[in-house]
């Protein structure tokens, strides 16, 4: 069993590299030859998962020590993994969508000539990915995030010749190293702490630790967790991430990377439980983040970042429902397994509606393409039953939960999270439907309009088509997940038995009945599908109108996120820079220079003793002699 | 006042006022001259001190020869250039001046705090004679010095010997050559005529007489005559 | 009659031959100077073997006579050697080693 776990991750990265070193030699077979690791990492990670069902609850744990990685003085940490029941659903979840995405790259990447670069670096992603959530310490953790972040750089900058690519490449890279940072220093308070980075070691000694500590500790993993997840503060880089390849964005920021911020919040339970003024943070981070992207997401008209945003705010439910403690870790985890069916499968969708119209992403030209793209709209449409949370779909299940764990939180804590949670409802339900309504249904923009004729030009040579099979297979089996994953899962309380023994178990103390949030949601969705069905089922304009309300125009300029980073900290770090600057020249240089040019001064000086004649150095010697003589009389006086 | 005492008193004003003559004299024979007297009081405060065989010596060698020397090149290198009194080396005066009172003042004031003892006198030390007794140091305790110094010697003669050497560039003009050239330009044929002859006197600064009762210019030294100031000459 | 005094005049024909060297401008006439030093330090010497009553001093003296003496040959002889290139015996005139 050591053995499958460690080749899980061995497989995938063994990928990697022989694609990475082949090179060119490789272009013929490299695909398949990822596609392939992928698949092995999936069925080791089954065999693990039959494995793990036939233990009893508590010993359902696989420990592989590998070798000592950092023996230097106090602190020793071993090369260790631990697959437990937390590990194992997001073993399955990243193999397993990150099986069905590599297939569905194989199609849309087919006219692109470094596609094995692209499976090389998925397959990376992949590796470094399930290093974070199977290694079984802090600094294991932190290698496998460090990892992924790489790999996220090296995919949105995939296109490099194009610099917002590059740009957007760079972005993503900064904004994570903020996050980063917090992690990291959280990691050397830990050791500062407790003496060791492991996780076992860590959450038994968690009472023992002052609550200063605790709290620090929390803050600190939520600053990384927002980072990697893209919460505010640091949400700005999700949306221009979406210029990487739609595989990518299907894979690590809809999926896997972005969820990473969420287990490290759940596996830092313990942890969090000890210290609620972190937990506070972390809801209020989880609401303020699912409102922002709402609204966001109501404004753009490219689909990549229209669904980019309604990541953004699933993850603020995700993370509101980890600060909630053990009663909303299983919640969480229940809507990021479901988030990853149905967000995958949304962006496979817009990822094929984009092969079939010519990469185009504004779907302002968009328009009628249900009959066209018969399978896409199915699975799409799928898909956004279940973001709203229709029931009986994949996120009812999931996204009911988190609203009933918020209002369940008690007091007026309980009625604000489960109030902005029902308010996110209602928004998404909103531009999730208006983005339906904008590419599958109305007219069709991207032909002339009726009458124009050839002068207009507009896009009369598209063609769209529905895509090929190996794109579209994967988006079915999405698709039924979209659909079943969140029965499956919750009903019975089958996840949240199964999380047990890592998150404990939280009795729910109802505030109000369950039916009454149940009803709630529903009707937030409701008024939601309207509202968006009042406003776009009907004649939408081709381009984007300008004279709309304030918020519209915040809501387009992503609620001004780039630029007040640019005038805090882009503009400051300037000031900065150039004082700094200004600082080495003048003092810095000017010191050593202003050295050479006093040593020249003081030798021009000096070099007026040499006159050229001699009685003028017999002057000089006499002279010395004298002071000589001087210096032994007072030697002598002295003793 | 012993004859010590006054023998010191009256050598050292000697010594002194010939040392002053040496740096003030305008011209360098003056100086030359101002020199050898200094040495030669100083070789009897020698003699006085017990220092026979070295009074001597300064009197014979110092003074005789080295002093001498000094003359000869003087007479060779320029004996009438009077030294010009003004000072090219802006602030020499003063500072040497300066220099040497400080200099002065600190060597007297290090004797004066060093120097306590007082004679303990060389009788015992001249028992076999001054002579026998600094034989004996130079030759057995001081010997290598003694060979070093006059391996000295002789590189010095030798120095000077190819210091002063000039390389023959052309031949050497023989006697006739010689005689060819002095009357081509209009030479006199004779010797010039002795000074003081045909006169009264026969000093050398006196002119002889021609035969028509005037002095002869070219009998006396134009060292001697001196600057003329009749264009006529 | 003790040895300060004898000293005090050494010290004092020193001073004057230093002096000397720093303001006569004709070489021969610095030479003599150093003479003039050369010879105050014999003296000191002499008084030296008198107070204590060993001829040491009085050996130092003899040798610097020597050396003195080759010192004189030789220098008298460069400066015959640097007269007949140049016509004048001013030791200001070569100056051109200089800044």
């Amino acid at each position: 069993m050591p053995t499958i776990l460690l080749l899980t991750i061995a497989l995938p990265l063994a990928g990697a590299v022989i694609l990475l070193l082949g090179g060119r030699a490789t272009d013929r077979w490299g695909h398949l030859l990822a596609c392939a690791a992928v698949v092995a990492s999936f069925a080791c990670s089954a065999a693990l998962f039959a494995h793990l069902l036939h233990l009893p609850a508590e010993e359902r744990v696989v420990v592989h020590t590998l070798f000592s990685w950092v023996p230097v003085g106090a602190l020793k940490v071993d090369f260790g993994l631990q697959l437990d029941a937390l590990s194992m659903c997001f073993v399955l979840l990243i193999t397993g969508v990150g099986a069905l995405i590599h297939f569905y790259s194989i199609g849309y990447m087919a006219h692109d000539p470094d596609r094995r670069r692209f499976f090389a670096y998925l397959n990376l992603f992949v590796a470094a990915m399930l290093l974070l959530v199977l290694a079984d310490n802090y600094l294991g953790l932190y290698t496998g995030w460090e990892g992924v972040g790489l790999a996220s750089y090296l995919l949105i900058g995939f296109w490099s010749y194009k610099p917002s690519a590059a740009a957007a490449a760079k972005k993503a890279f900064i904004v994570n190293r903020v996050g980063d940072m917090g992690l990291a220093i959280a990691l050397m308070v830990l050791f500062n702490a407790v003496g060791s980075v492991n996780f076992s070691t860590v959450f038994a000694a968690a009472p023992q630790l002052s609550d200063g500590t605790l709290t620090a500790v929390g803050l600190l993993l939520l600053l990384g967790a927002c980072g990697k997840s893209a919460q505010v503060p640091l949400q700005s880089w999700l949306g221009d991430a979406m210029e990487g390849p739609t595989p990518v964005s299907a894979l690590i920021h809809a999926a896997t990377m972005v969820t990473a911020g969420v287990y490290l919040i759940v596996r830092s339970g313990p942890v969090f439980n000890l210290a609620p003024v972190a937990q506070t943070a972390v809801v209020t981070v989880g609401a303020v983040t699912l409102l922002f992207g709402a609204i966001i997401g109501c404004a753009k008209d490219d689909i990549k970042k229209a669904l980019a945003a309604s990541t953004m705010s699933q993850i603020g439910y995700m993370v509101l429902a980890a600060g909630l403690g053990p009663a909303g870790y299983a919640v969480a985890i229940l809507h990021l397994l479901t988030h990853g069916f149905f967000k995958a499968g949304l962006f496979l969708g817009a990822g094929s509606v984009m092969h079939g119209m010519n990469d185009e992403t504004d779907m302002r030209r968009y328009g009628g393409l249900r009959s066209l793209m018969p399978i896409t709209f199915v699975t799409f449409g799928l898909g956004y039953l279940a973001i709203i949370g229709v029931p009986p779909f994949a996120g009812f299940f999931s996204k009911d939960a988190i609203i009933e764990s918020a209002v369940n939180a008690g007091g007026l804590r309980g009625w604000l999270l489960g109030g902005a949670a029902l308010l996110g409802a209602a928004i998404t339900a909103f531009y999730m439907t208006r983005v339906m309504l904008l590419t599958f249904f109305g007219e069709r923009r991207w032909e002339a309009p009726l009458g124009a004729g050839e002068a207009t030009g507009e896009g009369t040579s598209n063609h769209p088509h529905e895509s090929p099979a190996s794109m579209t297979a994967p988006m079915v089996v999405l698709a039924i997940g979209s659909v079943g994953a969140g029965a499956v899962l919750a009903i019975g309380g089958r996840l949240q038995t199964w999380l047990e023994p890592v998150v404990g178990s939280h009795e729910a103390d109802h505030v109000v009945p369950p039916w009454v949030t149940t009803v709630l949601a529903l009707v937030a969705v409701a008024v939601g599908v309207l509202i968006a069905y009042r406003r776009y089922a009907a004649e939408v304009p081709r381009t984007a109108p300008q004279d709309v309300s304030a918020l519209t125009v915040a809501a387009r300029r992503d609620l001004y996120g780039d630029a007040i980073n640019e005038a805090v900290f882009m503009r400051g770090g300037r000031q900065i820079t150039r004082a700094m600057v200004a600082v080495d020249d003048t003092a810095i240089d000017g010191s050593v220079s202003g050295a050479t040019a006093g040593v020249r001064r003081i030798a021009d000086a000096l070099r007026g003793m040499q006159t050229g004649y001699a009685r003028s150095y017999a002057l000089s010697m006499l002279a010395g002699t004298g002071l000589f003589i001087g210096a032994v009389l007072i030697a002598a006086a002295w003793r | 006042m012993n004859a010590e005492a006054v023998a010191f008193w009256v050598l050292g004003t000697v010594a002194v006022v010939g040392a002053v003559g040496v740096v003030a004299a305008p011209k360098a024979v003056y100086s030359a001259l101002s020199l050898a007297s200094t040495m030669i009081a100083l070789a009897v405060i020698y003699a006085a001190q017990g220092a026979l065989f070295l009074g001597v010596v300064q009197v014979v060698v110092y003074t005789g020869a080295v002093m001498m020397l000094f003359l000869f090149v003087l007479m060779l290198i320029g004996v009438d250039s009077a030294q010009s009194l003004t000072e090219t080396i802006r602030g020499q005066r003063i500072a040497a001046v300066l220099a040497g009172l400080g200099f002065g003042a600190l060597l007297i004031a290090g004797i004066g705090a060093g120097v306590t003892g007082g004679f303990v006198g060389l009788d015992k030390a001249n028992g076999a004679g001054n002579v026998q007794g600094l034989a004996q140091l130079i030759f057995t305790r001081n010997l290598w010095a003694f060979e070093l110094t006059s391996a000295l010697l002789i590189t010095a003669a030798l120095g000077a010997m190819v210091l002063a050497h000039r390389e023959r560039l052309e031949p050497r003009k023989t006697q006739r050559e010689m005689a060819i050239e002095r009357f081509r330009d209009g030479g006199r044929a004779t010797p010039q005529p002795n000074p003081g002859v045909y006169a009264r006197r026969n000093a050398v600064d006196t002119m002889a007489r021609l035969p028509d009762g005037s002095d002869a210019k070219s009998s006396v030294s134009a060292t001697i005559r001196g600057p003329q100031t009749d264009p006529a000459q | 009659m003790n040895p300060a005094h004898y000293l005090y005049l050494s010290a004092l024909l020193f001073t004057i031959g230093a002096a000397g060297m720093l303001l006569r401008r004709n070489a021969i006439v610095m030479f003599m100077c150093v003479e003039l030093m050369l010879n105050a330090g014999n003296l000191a010497f002499v008084t030296f073997a008198r107070m204590h009553g060993q001829l040491d001093g009085q050996a130092v003296a003899f040798f610097t006579m020597v050396v003195a003496a080759c010192e004189v040959v030789v220098g008298l002889s460069i400066i015959v050697a640097i007269f007949r290139t140049r016509r004048n015996a001013d030791v200001d005139e070569s100056h051109l080693l200089r800044h």
